[in-house]
Order: structure tokens, then sequence, then C-alpha cells
């Protein structure tokens, strides 16, 4: 792959309700901030692609909300719906197909909505959804397989809420920095058996955008770019019971890809940062092991003996994770923006030392059904 | 970064109809990938990644690109979906494109898709504007379009007469197209007696609500003669989404002195700039254009330079965009036949393929070598390609 | 800006999209769900080139494309694959009273799972592995729901 830099990064705090501010106003706020970072002025931008979902906006053609805001008038623009290392794979794709900046923003108010029943409504209409299954008791499904599987504990995925609610106090985006223990993250209410109140990542609303660039265009840029290396995704079954939900085929082959892409042979030597999409405290681990830096049904372990902390020897979520600051399809973005900040250098009171290598995972669909996989290095 | 260049392999759409209750979504969507799939003589196995399109609020389906693998063909493969309201198909089509032209995967299906029989489309389509501002008055796309109708009819002179011949010539077309939803000869004073929607659009004026889907399958210029028929290319493409509420095409003309699409002109401009288009009407040999209504059919060929301002009713009754004309519009009878919507922009990139292919069966335009397809929306949106028999040097952006 | 934006008390406008859908369930799924209602039987579909038996059914292989073959009558007992026991649960999704969960349940004579309702069970007695079996509803009209839950097998199998 030629190589296409991240020039510019913008997010927006985020919070449980941002009621004064529209999905508009976010993403206003978020793009200023990214070509402000660039050093670039929306007239430097060739093409402009946003993301949103109808469901969770409320909206049909939930992109024409933020139409105005994102600066794509009188630009070529386009949408993708769905999380935000999707929107900005294509945007990697415009790039590399010959434009020469790109600019990606994604939006999400979980404040205006009820998110049990737009999850809800990703089920199938004749064969699942009115059995009331969503996010939580799906994946609560997919929880017990895995537990089940490899003997994880509920006390191994609790030290991940620790940690991260934990690294959220280093990072003033985040929505829910959180003093926890493993015993107070136990004695939290089941939400679904063996999920826990806990376990469970927040709804916040918020806005991220990134600016894309050639090489040639990033020498333009004063900062520091950063380089996508590889990118790999990939979708499984739909239909619960057709997949082993134990299993995350779908992340390894994307993982595969983006580290082909990458030239990575050996990721637990060669990753030093991960960024992944725990929205639930299972996942974080389950994720994990589909990316290669833990043998299957070992992340427990790893993780509870402090591995992935802040100061570990391969630190997950050092921005505090989706179980911190959840603007849902933003989470994604937002995974390779923290991923960004660590390699430049530029993440403040959450940054990792000498990170030059950085892993960011999103996904799209219930219980991890189609994943994304980034990978992000110091040079091109 | 030179972007690789992209050729159309592979086709496939379903029968188009008012309702498909034969199928379920996912299997009306699997129905267009086997065809396409057949065409290009590919297996599931062969396809490196899919780019799906349709409008949520239409089936009530959150997340269909992971719903639907089983009919996609998603499974264990990338998908993204990819959703800009009417058009979706077009924005398809186009991401797909981008998928092959950044040389990341060699083999892209395309498809767009919807089963409009399933639910309120007017009642969804309101949705689509502003909760505050425009939602509580909107009146949905008949009562939009008709504002924008009667203004070019004051602004030009243009009759319902003159919009109907549109609605006659898309309608007989479609008399050529196997697929096609609705095929019915009609005259002008049949469209003329259909009862009045929104004033002065009347129900022989628009496009009918469908059930369809399509699949487009693209490829890299490294393996685009590998397969049965010669390859479609794309050589160029742009689009301009520029607008976000329903006041903005009326504040653009009446209040800033501009046009009421300005979108179509500002995309037409870039992209007849990009590929050496100057005059449009001699150098395209056909035209599959996103028509959601008659009147369409008239502002959108000055939009889109085929004449000059309210030059539209004449060129249009001169038979220049009939079957055997100049430039014939919709051979395969537009979206005033068939309009499943998340479908209807992809089939006009496809239909546009199989004319300079040379496989529209009684469709066809003789000779067709270059093809213009576009896809309408959103809020007086616009995307265009351009479809050609012969491979471009480049394609720019 | 940032001194009205602070002391202004906002108004928040309720909405809810109100769109009706009316999905049809195509062949397959109206066989699927017809032989539920006036049979009590759970159907699925072979792919004879990959011999596999799909439940729920399909009407080509997702996999391979190829046309399934229509039907295989299943079971209306299976295996507990995976479940989860529900504590909170949005009012508006729930369709059982009292201890509820999900489940996983691949049915006999099937090789896939799928997803439904657990109920009639004791704390603690569900597990991964466990024999489970369809309760139908009195009252059948053709959905999912025609099945009202299920529940451990036991005693004697």
């Amino acid at each position: 792959m030629e190589p296409v830099a991240i020039v510019g990064v913008g997010m927006t705090e985020i919070r449980r309700e941002r009621a004064a501010d529209t999905c508009a106003d976010l993403v206003f706020e978020a793009c200023t901030k990214a070509l402000a970072d660039a050093g670039m002025a929306i007239d430097d931008i060739d093409v402009v692609l946003t993301g949103s979902n109808d469901f969770f906006d409320g909206r049909t053609i939930s992109s024409m909300a933020v139409m105005d805001a994102c600066g794509s008038y009188d630009k070529n623009v386009s949408t993708v719906e769905g999380d935000g290392t999707f929107g900005a794979a294509h945007a990697v794709m415009r790039v590399l197909a010959g434009w020469g900046t790109c600019l990606y923003c994604v939006h999400h108010k979980g404040s205006e909505s009820v998110m049990p029943l737009i999850t809800n409504a990703m089920f199938d209409p004749l064969y699942e959804r009115f059995l009331g299954i969503e996010a939580i008791t799906s994946s609560a499904l997919q929880a017990r397989a895995y537990m089940d599987r490899y003997g994880v504990t509920e006390e191994q995925c609790a030290h991940v809420s620790v940690k991260n609610h934990g690294n959220a106090f280093g990072n003033p985006v985040a929505q829910m920095p959180l003093e926890l223990t493993i015993e107070g993250v136990m004695a939290s209410p089941y939400i679904a058996e063996p999920i826990k109140l806990l376990d469970c990542a927040p709804v916040g609303d918020g806005a991220s955008a990134v600016v894309l660039a050639t090489r040639e265009r990033a020498k333009a840029v004063a900062g520091k770019p950063v380089w996508v290396k590889g990118i790999g995704y990939n979708c499984d079954a739909f239909h619960l019971g057709d997949r082993d939900l134990s299993k995350v085929d779908a992340l390894q082959a994307a993982a595969r890809k983006a580290y082909s892409m990458a030239g990575i042979s050996d990721p637990r030597a060669q990753v030093d940062l991960v960024e992944l999409s725990e929205v639930f405290s299972y996942m974080e681990l389950m994720w994990l092991e589909g990316l290669g830096l833990c043998e299957m049904g070992q992340a427990g372990k790893f993780t509870a003996l402090g591995n992935t902390a802040h100061d570990g020897v391969l630190p997950v979520n050092a921005s505090g994770g989706c179980i911190s600051a959840n603007p849902v399809l933003v989470a994604g973005l937002n995974r390779i923006i923290e991923c960004a900040l660590q390699i430049r250098g530029g993440a403040g009171g959450h940054q990792v030392e000498g990170v030059w290598t950085a892993v960011a995972q999103g996904l799209n669909g219930p219980c991890g059904q189609s994943q994304c996989v980034w990978v992000l290095g110091g040079e091109a | 970064m030179a972007a690789k260049r992209v050729g159309i392999v592979g086709v496939g759409m379903t029968r188009q109809s008012s309702a498909r209750r034969d199928v379920y979504g996912i299997e009306l969507i699997n129905e267009a990938v086997r065809a396409a799939l057949d065409d290009a003589q590919m297996t599931r196995k062969d396809i490196d990644a899919i780019v799906i399109g349709n409008m949520d609020h239409f089936e009530g389906i959150n997340y269909v690109d992971t719903w639907s693998v089983d009919g996609s063909g998603a499974l264990g493969k990338p998908i993204m979906k990819m959703t800009t309201g009417g058009t979706t198909g077009t924005t398809v089509a186009m991401g797909a494109y981008y998928h092959v032209a950044s040389g990341m995967f060699d083999r892209v299906l395309a498809i767009g898709w919807e089963k409009n029989s399933e639910s309120d489309t007017t009642g969804a389509i309101i949705t689509a504007f502003d909760p505050f501002w425009d939602r509580p008055t909107f009146g949905g796309a008949v009562a939009g379009l008709a504002l924008e109708a009667t203004q070019y009819m004051a602004e030009t002179g243009a009759t319902e007469e003159d919009a109907a011949y549109v609605a006659v010539r898309d309608r007989k077309n479609a008399l050529n197209n196997p697929y096609a939803h609705l095929r019915m000869e009609l005259n002008i004073e049949a469209i003329m007696s259909t009862p009045y929607l929104a004033w002065p659009v009347k129900l022989g004026d628009m496009c009918p609500r469908t059930d369809g889907a399509c699949a487009v399958v693209f490829a890299s210029e490294s393996i685009a003669n590998d397969f049965p028929s010669p390859p479609a290319w794309v050589r160029g493409l742009a689009d301009r989404h520029l607008w976000a509420y329903t006041s903005d095409p009326y504040v653009n003309q009446r209040v800033k002195g501009g046009t009421w699409f300005p979108a179509m002109e500002r995309a037409t401009a870039e992209l007849y700039e990009k590929v050496g288009i100057t005059d449009p009407l001699e150098q395209f040999d056909v035209a599959e254009l996103y028509l959601p209504y008659s009147f369409a059919g008239l502002r959108y060929m000055e939009a889109l330079g085929f004449c000059e301002r309210a030059g539209a009713p004449a060129l249009v009754r001169s038979g220049a965009t009939d079957m055997g004309g100049k430039c014939p519009v919709n051979p395969s009878g537009g979206v005033l036949s068939s309009n499943a919507i998340g479908a209807t922009g992809l089939l006009r990139v496809a239909e546009a393929a199989l004319q300079v292919q040379g496989r529209a069966g009684d469709r066809q335009v003789p000779g067709a070598a270059l093809a213009l397809a576009t896809g309408f929306g959103g809020c007086y949106w616009s995307d265009e390609l351009v479809i050609g028999k012969e491979k471009p040097e480049k394609v720019r952006g | 800006m940032d001194d009205w934006r602070g002391s202004q008390e906002l108004l928040v406008m309720d909405g809810r999209i109100k769109v009706p859908y009316t999905w049809s369930a195509g062949e397959v799924g109206t066989s699927y769900l017809e032989s539920l209602r006036d049979e009590m039987k759970f159907l699925g579909t072979r792919c004879g080139e990959c011999n596999i038996v799909y439940h729920i059914p399909r009407m080509h292989c997702p996999d391979c494309f190829a046309e399934c073959e229509r039907y295989v009558e299943l079971g209306s007992r299976g295996e507990l694959v995976t479940y989860t026991v529900v504590r909170r649960h949005h009012p508006q999704l729930s369709p059982l009273e009292g201890l509820f969960g999900y489940g996983v349940i691949k049915l006999d004579g099937a090789d896939t799972g799928f997803v439904h309702l657990l109920s009639e069970f004791d704390e603690g007695e569900l597990a991964s592995g466990a024999r489970v079996e369809a309760v139908f509803a009195d009252e059948r009209e053709g959905s999912m729901l025609d099945v009202k839950y299920f529940r451990p097998v036991r005693g004697v199998a």
C-alpha cells in the first residue's frame, strides 16, 4: 500500500448528554479541531466522508444533518454507515485512489435515543427481533460462551473495567473516569449474566474527525504525520447460532490482513499499544486474543497480572477505552485517533512512552460480527 | 499516487415489482448477487469485498451490512454499508469503484436493494429532514418535488404536457426491459388525466414504489479482461451533496440569486472537465438518469448541460432523447418505471455498463460507447458517473 | 456566545419514528412459520454441497450459494449452546414475566443453532450443554413467539 498519513485529528469531549449541541454542532467542532490540528483550512480538503447511522439519529439519511457542518460544500462527499474504523478505512481508499486529502468525521448522540430499542432493531425481524434480544443480552450469550470455553472468570473481566475507568483519569475527553475495585465491579448488579453493570460501556454524545493525506500532501503539514500501515476488515455470520460465539474468526481474518499489509509477523513483539472496542469488559479479552496479542483463552490471566495496564508490557486502552467513553460509532474512530496521538507523543495525561506501532480495532453488528483492524506507525 | 482503473465485469438485477412477497429481503439481495456472479462467471469465493446500501427506515433494519450476509455473500469477507438516500445506489457504485481504484481489492461487489412494499415510504422519507425545522411541515418527496416543478414552470414556461412527454418516453422504453416494474404504452393525454398528487405533479408523473435489488461486480484493470464480457470502464465520477434543509433550494435561488439545483451543475462541471465532455448531447451515446418524476427529465437535462436553460422541453420533444435519437435517455425505462430506491442508482450504473458492453438486449442503443449515469437524492444531491467502452488513460479522483 | 449557552434552560422535543412495517417472510419463511403454527414442528433446510442442516432455514446456502433442500424436520428438543439469565431488561422488549433468559439452542437434527427465550428454570439450573425443549403457545399465529420459550428437559429425556 502507498503511504497514507493521518495529519490531523479532532475529538469533542464525550459526555452522557450534550444537550446544547446538535449533531451538526458536534461535527463542526470535531472537524474544526482536526483541521486546526493539521494546520489546514477547509479549502485544503479535497473530499469529505461522514459517518452516522439512521437508527441512532432517528433520521433517514442521517448524514444530511451534518452536510453543512462537515465542510463538504462544493466538494465530493459520501457517507459510510457504521463504526468509524470502517468509514475511515474508506477514507483511506479515497486517498489511495487519487484524492490528496480527505476529511472524515463521525457523530453520535446516544442521549437522544433509547439504545436497547435501537440495538434490538439489528436483529432479524422474522426470527429474532420479537424475542426482545438486543446488544447487552446478545453479548451476554457471547460472554458466557467465551468464558465457558476457556475458563475465563468474571474477576478477570472486572480487571478490564477497573483498569480502563482508571486510565480515563488521564484523558480529558473521556466520559467516565472512575476509581473502581475488583470487588466493586463484582458487586455491581447483573444486567444479563455474566455481564454486570460495571462491565458495560456507557453511551455518550460526541463526534470526531481525522484528516488523511497522501505522502506528498503530508509534507506540507507542520505536525508529525502518523502513517496508516495496514487495514483489514471482515464479517462473520449474522445469526448468533451460525457462529461459535467463543471464536473470533472475523477479527482474526481482519488482523491477518492488516498485519500482512503492515509487515507485522510477530504482533506480540511488534505492537507497542492497543486501542480496542470493549463495549463490554469481556470483549477486551476476546479481542486481544483475536488480534493475536495473547494465546486464545489467556487474555484474562494476562490482564489480571497487569500486563495491559498503562505501564504494562502491552498497554491496552490507555485512553480509558469504550468502557469510559462510548459515543457508539465515534468510538471506533477514537481508537484510531488515540493510537495516532500516542505515536505522535501527543496523548497528554495518558501518554505511553515509546509507542512506535499501535493497533486500533472497531466493530459493527451484534457480538463483534464485523471487525476492522488498523495498524498505525511512526514512519511511512 | 495513481488510481487503478476499474471495470464493471458483471451485472445482476432482480425482477422489479410492486411487491416481491415471494422472497424475504435477504433472499431478494441474494437473487441479484447470484445473477451478478453468474454473469461474471464467478463464485462467492472470488469476491474480495462487498459494499451494500439501502435506506434503513424503508425496511426497519439496523446494520443491514451485518444482517444481510447470508444473501450478500459477505460471510468471512469485508463488507461496509454506504447510504445517502436516493443517491444510495450510485454512492454504493462509487464506493465499490474506490475500493478497487485504491488497489486494496481486485473484485468488489456493489449491492443496492429495497423492499419499498414493506413500509410507508413517504413516512420514512419525511424523517430525512430536520426534526425541529422541517419535519413538522414537510410533505414528503412528492410535495418537495412539486415545489421544484412549480418553480421550473414559472421560470421557463414549460408545461405539464412537456413533463408528461418524459413520463411517456420512459414508460414506453420500459417495454423493452424485462426487469422493469411498470411497462406500459401511454400517451400524454393518459398522463394528463391521472389525478394530481401535489400540483403540478400527477400520479402519472411520479416514479412507483418498487421491490428490487441490483448487484454489480467491479474489477481492477489487471484482471478486468479475464471475464466473459468485455469490461465497461468507469471513466470518471463526481458528486455534490450540498444541502441539509428543505428551504435551501429556495434560499439559494431567490435570496442568493443562484439556481435551484447547483449540486447537479457543480458535479457536472467537475465531471465533464475531468472526462473531457464539452457537448454531452453529441458525446454521450446514451444516458441513464435518476429522474424521480417527469419534470426532472426537463430540468436535469439543463443542469447536465444537454441544452440551454429552459431548452429542455424543446429538446425532449425533438425526439433527441428517445430511442433512436441522438442520445437516448433511460432505455431501461428509468426510475419512472422502477424505483426500488436503494437499487435505483446502482441500476443506472448497471444499465449504462450493459449499454457500452452491447449487452442491453431489446433496450440496446446500437453502438453505444459512452454513457452517463446519475443518482439523485437527499436534498437535491447529485452523483454522476461516466461509463465507457474504452479504457481510460487515467481517472482523476 | 458561551454566556447565553451556559445560562439557558434547553428545550427538548420528544419524537418517535412511527413507520409501520410488513416484512414478507418469503416462501421459505412462510413454510417454516406455518409449520410452527400448524404442526408445532421446526423445519430446517439442508445444503447438499456443504452437508449442513440450517436452522433457521435458508433458501440458499450462505457459504456456497447452492439451493438448499427443503425441508428437514427437526426435533423440538436440543442442546443449550450458550445462555444468559436476564436481570434487567427494557420493559418494551420483555416478552416474558419473571425469571427468564436467552439461549442459543441447537435442535436435534440441526447443525446450526438459533436464539430463543428460556424460562421455567431454577436459579443456577442452566448450563451450557444442557438439554432443553420447546414449550409451544396455545394460540399460535405464525411467528417465532408461537414457541413461548425453551425449558430444561427434566428427568428421563
